[in-house]
């Protein structure tokens, strides 16, 4: 009874506390860099598309709103069209967490209501920016095995140059 | 049955298999490699180690590779072992150190076999530093991606590649780390078998480049259980699907077909399914007026002006469409003016086949007992070409003599590199018997060549050297004699002796003689085999509805008897000669055709309806051993396309004729009472209305992604997934996914196996038939109360006649059968139309290999490119058969050969 | 003037000011549980946000109406209005002023007003049975156990404020406070019938009829639109009953230095709703049984402790 009473006190004496509530829109918050909003596909160091069509980000959404499809281009992968459902998207970031070349990142900006809901279905060329987003440096196809235009087998970090099949040597 | 201890639980086991199959018939998770269930041990991976047990006492036991230990009675194991999992673990770890940084890009992904391995393991975090090695790929032809670097000598592909499938152009190079499986340079793998590589590769050296083309994850994937169309085996595939197009096939084992490996035809051919030219909506072109594009509702009433079934009407069934379909329009038009919609001369042979299956006392063996058969003789068929899958079975039959030498020197069947090693030459005895030189040759005993009707002669000598009561044959060669009484005594001294032949020659005689020889070794010592291999992937079950032949059918309307023909699922022109088809188009008033590939009969039909092909509808298939096989339907059309027996009953609905099939299992049900040859049929599947626990079976796997983007650029509605009305299967990842029937396996998956190598959770005992019995049911045994029909005397030796030179057909693995050959892959390893000649016959004409010569059949010309085969008779061609735009012949048949001017 | 525009007058003006204090107390109460809760509250529609009623009303009165079809349409319909007629007759009963009220000096204002609170009681369980679903009537069952208990407390906290004004006309008892405020003689009293009030509107710490967490909505789980606003006014007019009633009982109703009547009338209504209000923003629900245990184990015994002491008191001392 008494901590009851002593409750309503300590409750009623916010009243003279300070209010927490940021005023959106005239007064615009912080967002840091990993917030969770808008989705993008950035590109690599070289200005290359850093998605590579691995279909992680798909089966990582838990509301499956991401969908693609694989395209091939000199040994490279490219996703041939790239599709996010933002009116079904809840921003879990999963896609992000499951992306192993950091192409798909989530943005700080959070703006973006349509009175259709067909204008949230973004397509590639509404997700691919022309930057290296959150990981400036990072570049998939430095360290996987494939060979591509201008890095040939054995260019990438940490590797040998082509073993020599017909020699027995180990 | 020895008893053996895993983990302090008893388990039965049989002795003669190792613990690595033990423990996983018994559904232990325990990681390998380089063991196949079909390839055997060789313990080169290390993977499956486990402490064994000396006896209950012994405590501290000692590290054995599961895969090389025996299962004796009394084993005791332990799996959970601290050090065992250690090691397993570092196993990994070190089999990880040159794996490249590849998985996003590698087709594999999501359905490696190392990946499952590696998780198993608990391997999750990369310690090496250093640097990996690395590989140049090789470009190995249309159908197999390499990319070597990620290859972690496991010895898989060069032991199915060399020793299973019989391949050369494949090897090991290199040594240690760096071992380098590839060809000797760049070049298409020429083993026909080459398409197994993707899935019995671990992990993502061979991939599926069909399916990288357009590639999507398994996850990604809906697959259906289906049965190939492309030759007569009936090998059980599994379809997978995403945005309506066919991705690719994997092999979907059956214990009694196919195993555990498709040939290349049946694994890439599916490309015609995707085919953008093909009609997709209804198509009426009056005579005489302009060509229209009709909905199917406008159609249907141009077809109510159709004539009923009183002879003014015919049906021209076909081979490559499903039982169902067949039936429904034999139906449609009346059993009398149904057709069969092949050749003559095919479905004289096609009957020989269904009388050497109902009659006599030797029955047609499933591939598992060809693959147990002592000695073999082929006689005539070129099996390699026209079903390749048997042959992939008789060359495990020829290990026969060297696994019972290896059981006399007491090795374990499944130590493959000592069974091997212990009798490397020792092969059971096989006879090819052809005209010309075939995939089998480099196995054989014994080869022969000769014309058919000399091959029907060697078969009677042979019965006779057998049987002696047999008339003998007059006039042989004592070569010919010899080779005779020579297989004559290898067919009678096996327990299972087995025949080989089939429709390919198109000989009559040959069928006999192959019915005859079977018949002869009929005796209570023996059990012969006998496979006659037929054309076409329903060749038989059309065989059995006993109708006419496509000659007839023209018969009927060039008479004037019949003006309206409906075609189904079937190219004419590639049937029939050009100017009797011709006549027929003329004669008839209507002509409609049904059909889900273009052809020259749907683009020259008054109406052209569009038919569902194998992955759009269910259907039944009779595969040449007489067994029924249902496949479903797994891309569903949003236009008007539907299977052709909906097509028939809707015509017959709009007739106001009430066929009352409202689902597939209605028709096969009136099916079946109709034809008494097809009783059983319903006993091939579960009916439609078949659930478990009140759901139906997944098609998707339960991590189908992208369900509310996929078609959010057309609606963002998210439209509901087209549901069959009777179906076991739900089109969506909703529904049940775990112990089903046999012939319902959509795709194998099993929680932490996400490769097809958790097939083994499928199945009895890892290698065994899967649990509930392989699927299929055979539709025809044996009678034994008669005896094969056989011709009484043998046919005249063959004569070769100066000037001419009898044709003979030859089939082609890639580019013979149809639907397949319009598959972009394939359409890349089809090469022109040739003739062969031997080297004299060659020469007598001035000509040379690679030179065009140009064959005359009565009026008709050909323009072929030469090759020169040596080990032809003399007096004889072989032609290939049946490629595209290549146009009917009545082959084999004689014909003038000349040089001709060489095509621009 | 004509007594009869007079009292017609008095009418019209309590009701408008009823509603329309009501309606504005939805505003006022989301204002005062944002300053509590550190936030804003409802400040974007009109000044201070204080139009944010008419906004509320204009979406309430678009919304479907909908009566389910598994429910029995005629009780369905009528339960939302005997809520809003009992309540708003209990009014009649209370002396704004000396002058203004309408029968401020009925003889028995006492009982009729605890007549009219417990006729509102059938308002919750008809609510909650002819929606015809599990968590309604289960709403409903609670709500009539709820208030049938409270009531029997409520009218014993009564007793000593009748036994000391002597009289169970409101409009005496009030005159009865000109010396000494009864919240000082009856302090048990006015603590029994604040709890008592609390539990009869069914407001927060004692919503179990509604409790959201386990019940869906409770008793109005079916209704939308308007049915559902009678509800939602029936329940704020309810707060300003009680709290008029604790002024005019305990409080001495309209009776103050300086100001006119109806200002303290009013400031003092103003500050239990306030406090009721406050209730909500500070204290946690409690489990059913603890309720129930509370009323008849403390509240019952309490209040007939009060009644025997101010009997006592009154026979020794007048």
């Amino acid at each position: 009874m008494l901590s009851s009473i002593r409750t309503l006190w300590y409750t009623f004496l916010h009243l003279f506390h300070r209010s927490e509530t940021v005023q959106y829109p005239e007064e615009m918050p912080y967002l840091a860099p990993r917030y969770r909003g808008r989705i993008i596909l950035s590109r690599d160091p070289d200005g290359e598309e850093r998605c590579v069509s691995c279909y992680l980000c798909a089966v990582a959404c838990p509301v499956d709103c991401i969908s693609l499809q694989k395209t091939e281009e000199d040994g490279r992968w490219y996703p041939e069209w790239f599709r996010i459902n933002f009116s079904r998207c809840i921003f879990c970031g999963f896609c992000e967490e499951a992306c192993p070349t950091y192409a798909i990142q989530l943005t700080p900006d959070f703006e973006m209501s349509e009175y259709e809901r067909h204008n949230l279905i973004y397509e590639k060329e509404d997700l691919l920016i022309s930057g290296t987003g959150k990981y400036p440096d990072y570049s998939f196809y430095r360290v996987a095995g494939l060979a591509i235009p201008g890095k040939d087998k054995g260019d990438a970090e940490r590797e040998r140059p082509p073993v020599d099949r017909h020699g027995l040597l180990p | 049955m020895s008893i053996i201890h895993i983990d302090g639980r008893e388990f039965t086991a049989n002795p003669q298999d190792n613990l690595l199959q033990v423990c996983l018939s018994h559904g232990f998770d325990l990681p390998y490699f380089c063991w196949h269930p079909a390839l055997g041990s060789v313990g080169a991976c290390r993977q499956c180690a486990v402490r064994q047990y000396a006896n209950p006492e012994d405590k501290t036991g000692r590290i054995v590779m599961a895969c090389m230990t025996p299962a004796t009675d009394n084993t005791r194991i332990s799996i959970i072992d601290p050090e065992a999992t250690g090691f397993r673990a570092n196993v990994i770890e070190w089999l990880m150190t040159n794996h490249p940084h590849d998985c996003p890009v590698c087709e594999e992904g999501g359905e490696c076999h190392l990946q499952d391995m590696t998780v198993m393991t608990g391997h999750t975090y990369r310690r090496y530093r250093f640097t990996k090695r690395t590989h140049r790929n090789q470009y190995l032809g249309p159908f197999i991606k390499h990319e070597m670097n990620r290859c972690i000598a496991c010895y898989r592909c060069v032991r199915f590649y060399r020793d299973y499938a019989g391949g050369a152009d494949l090897d090991v190079q290199a040594s240690h780390n760096n071992v380098y499986f590839g060809r000797d340079a760049d070049g298409v793998l020429e083993n026909p078998f080459s398409g197994n590589l993707v899935e019995v590769c671990p992990t993502g050296v061979f991939t599926d480049k069909t399916l990288s083309a357009a590639y999507n994850r398994k996850w990604d994937m809906r697959s259906v259980p289906s049965v190939c169309v492309h030759c007569g085996v009936g090998c059980n595939t599994s379809v997978s699907e995403r945005g309506g197009a066919v991705r690719r096939i994997l092999n979907r084992f059956n214990g009694a077909v196919n195993g555990y490996f498709l040939c290349d035809r049946g694994r890439f051919g599916y490309g015609f399914a995707n085919n953008p030219n093909r009609e997709r909506a209804p198509a009426i072109r009056p005579r005489g007026g302009a060509a229209r594009k009709a909905t199917k509702a406008e159609t249907l009433a141009e077809l109510a002006k159709l004539p009923g079934a009183d002879g003014t009407i015919i049906g021209i069934g076909s081979p490559r469409a499903s039982l169902e379909a067949n039936f429904a329009l034999r139906t449609l038009v009346g059993a009398e003016a149904f057709y069969a919609g092949v050749s003559a001369p095919e479905s004289r042979c096609l009957a020989i086949v269904v009388a050497g299956l109902q009659s006599g006392n030797v029955k047609t063996p499933t591939l598992r007992e060809m693959e147990a058969a002592d000695a073999v003789l082929v006689l005539g068929e070129d099996i390699s070409n026209t079903a390749p899958r048997i042959a992939l079975a008789l060359r495990q039959a020829v290990r026969g003599r060297s696994i019972e030498i290896a059981d006399r020197l007491k090795i374990a069947h499944w130590q493959d590199a000592a069974v091997r090693t212990a009798a490397p030459d020792a092969h059971s005895p096989l006879f090819v018997v052809s005209p010309a030189a075939t995939g089998l040759d480099d196995i054989a005993a014994a080869t022969c060549r000769a014309a058919p009707d000399d091959i029907a002669r060697l078969g009677a000598a042979i019965r006779h050297a057998i049987d002696h009561t047999e008339p003998a044959v007059e006039g042989l060669s004592e070569a010919l004699q010899a080779l005779a009484t020579r297989i004559a005594e290898a067919l009678a001294a096996a327990k299972r002796p087995l025949i080989v032949s089939g429709c390919g020659l198109g000989s009559e005689a040959v069928l006999h003689a192959a019915c005859a020889i079977a018949e002869a070794l009929s005796n209570p010592e023996r059990v012969p085999g006998l496979v006659l291999a037929v054309p076409e992937c329903n060749s038989l079950g059309l065989a059995l509805m006993q109708s006419g032949s496509i000659e007839g059918a023209i018969g009927a309307v060039t008479s004037g008897g019949a003006a309206t023909v409906i075609v189904l699922e079937n190219d004419l022109y590639r049937r029939a000669e050009r100017q009797a088809v011709d006549a027929l188009f003329k004669a008839a008033t209507t002509i409609i055709a049904l059909d889900h590939v273009p052809t020259e009969t749907m683009a020259k039909a008054d109406i052209a309806l569009p038919a569902a092909n194998f992955a759009e509808s269910d259907g039944t298939l009779v595969n040449g051993e007489g067994r029924a096989q249902r496949s479903f339907q797994g891309v569903f059309p949003n236009d008007d396309v539907q299977a052709s027996w909906m097509w028939l009953r809707d015509i017959a609905a709009a007739q106001g004729r009430e066929f009352a099939w409202q689902s597939l299992d209605d028709v096969v049900r009136s099916l079946a009472a109709a034809i008494p040859a097809f009783a059983k049929i319903a006993q091939a599947t579960p009916p439609g209305s078949f659930r478990i626990a009140g759901s139906r079976i997944r098609t998707q796997p339960h991590r189908y992604s992208g369900r509310t983007a996929v078609d959010a650029n057309r609606t963002v509605h998210e439209p509901r997934a087209a549901i069959a009305e009777e179906s076991p299967f739900s089109n969506t990842m909703e529904g049940y996914y775990g112990p089903m029937p046999a012939s319902l396996i959509p795709f194998f998956w099993a929680p932490g196996w996400n490769s097809g190598q958790s097939l083994n959770k499928f199945q009895d005992e890892v290698g065994g038939a899967l649990r509930g019995g392989d699927p299929g049911v055979r539709l025809l045994e044996p009678d034994g109360t008669h005896a094969h029909p056989t011709e009484a005397t043998p046919p005249a030796a063959f004569e070769r006649s100066f000037g001419r030179w009898l044709v003979i057909p030859r089939d082609r693995l890639f580019g013979s059968e149809e639907l397949s050959a319009m598959a972009p892959a394939i359409a890349e390893r089809i090469e022109p139309p040739s003739l062969s000649l031997n080297p004299e016959d060659a020469r007598s004409l001035n000509l040379r290999s690679g030179d065009a010569i140009q064959a005359g059949f009565g009026a008709k010309l050909v323009q072929l490119t030469l090759t020169v085969a040596p080990e032809l008779p003399s007096g004889v061609a072989t032609m290939s058969a049946g490629l595209p735009k290549q146009d009917w012949l009545a082959l084999p048949g004689w014909a003038t050969l000349s040089r001709a001017e060489p095509v621009p | 003037m004509n007594p009869i525009v007079f009292g017609l007058l008095n009418i019209v003006g309590i009701l408008l000011a009823l509603v329309i204090g009501a309606a504005l107390l939805t505003w006022i109460e989301r204002r005062l549980l944002g300053f509590w809760q550190d936030r804003r509250g409802p400040n974007r529609v009109g000044p201070f946000g204080s139009l944010q009623v008419v906004a509320d009303m204009i979406k309430i009165l678009f919304k479907q109406d909908w009566i389910p079809p598994f429910a029995d349409p005629v009780v369905f319909v009528l339960a939302p209005a005997v809520v809003m007629v009992t309540t708003l007759m209990a009014f009649a009963v209370v002396p704004v002023t000396a002058s203004i009220g309408i029968a401020g000096d009925m003889n028995i204002g006492v009982l009729f007003f605890l007549a009219m609170t417990s006729l509102s009681a059938y308002s919750v369980v008809l609510a909650g049975w002819a929606s015809n679903n599990k968590y309604s009537l289960l709403g409903g069952m609670r709500a009539a156990a709820q208030m049938v208990s409270y009531e029997v407390f409520m009218g014993l906290a009564l007793l000593g404020v009748v036994m000391l004004s002597g009289s169970f006309s409101l409009a005496a008892i009030v005159r009865a406070q000109s010396g000494l405020w009864f919240v000082v003689p009856q302090f048990l009293g006015f603590v029994v019938f604040v709890i008592a009030g609390i539990a009869e509107t069914h407001r927060l710490p004692f919503d179990l009829p509604e409790g959201e967490n386990e019940l869906g909505a409770g008793f109005h789980t079916e209704y939308s639109s308007m049915k559902f606003g009678m509800f939602f006014v029936g329940e704020y007019i309810g707060i300003v009953l009680i709290s008029a009633m604790i002024a005019v009982l305990f409080f001495g109703g309209w009776q103050g230095p300086l100001l006119p009547p109806i200002v303290w009338f009013a400031l003092k209504t103003g500050v239990f709703v306030g406090f009721f209000i406050l209730l909500r923003a500070a204290l946690p629900r409690p489990r059913y049984d603890q309720l129930m245990a509370y009323g008849w184990k403390l509240m019952l015994p309490l209040s007939l402790l009060n009644v025997a002491l101010t009997g006592a008191v009154m026979l020794t001392h007048w």
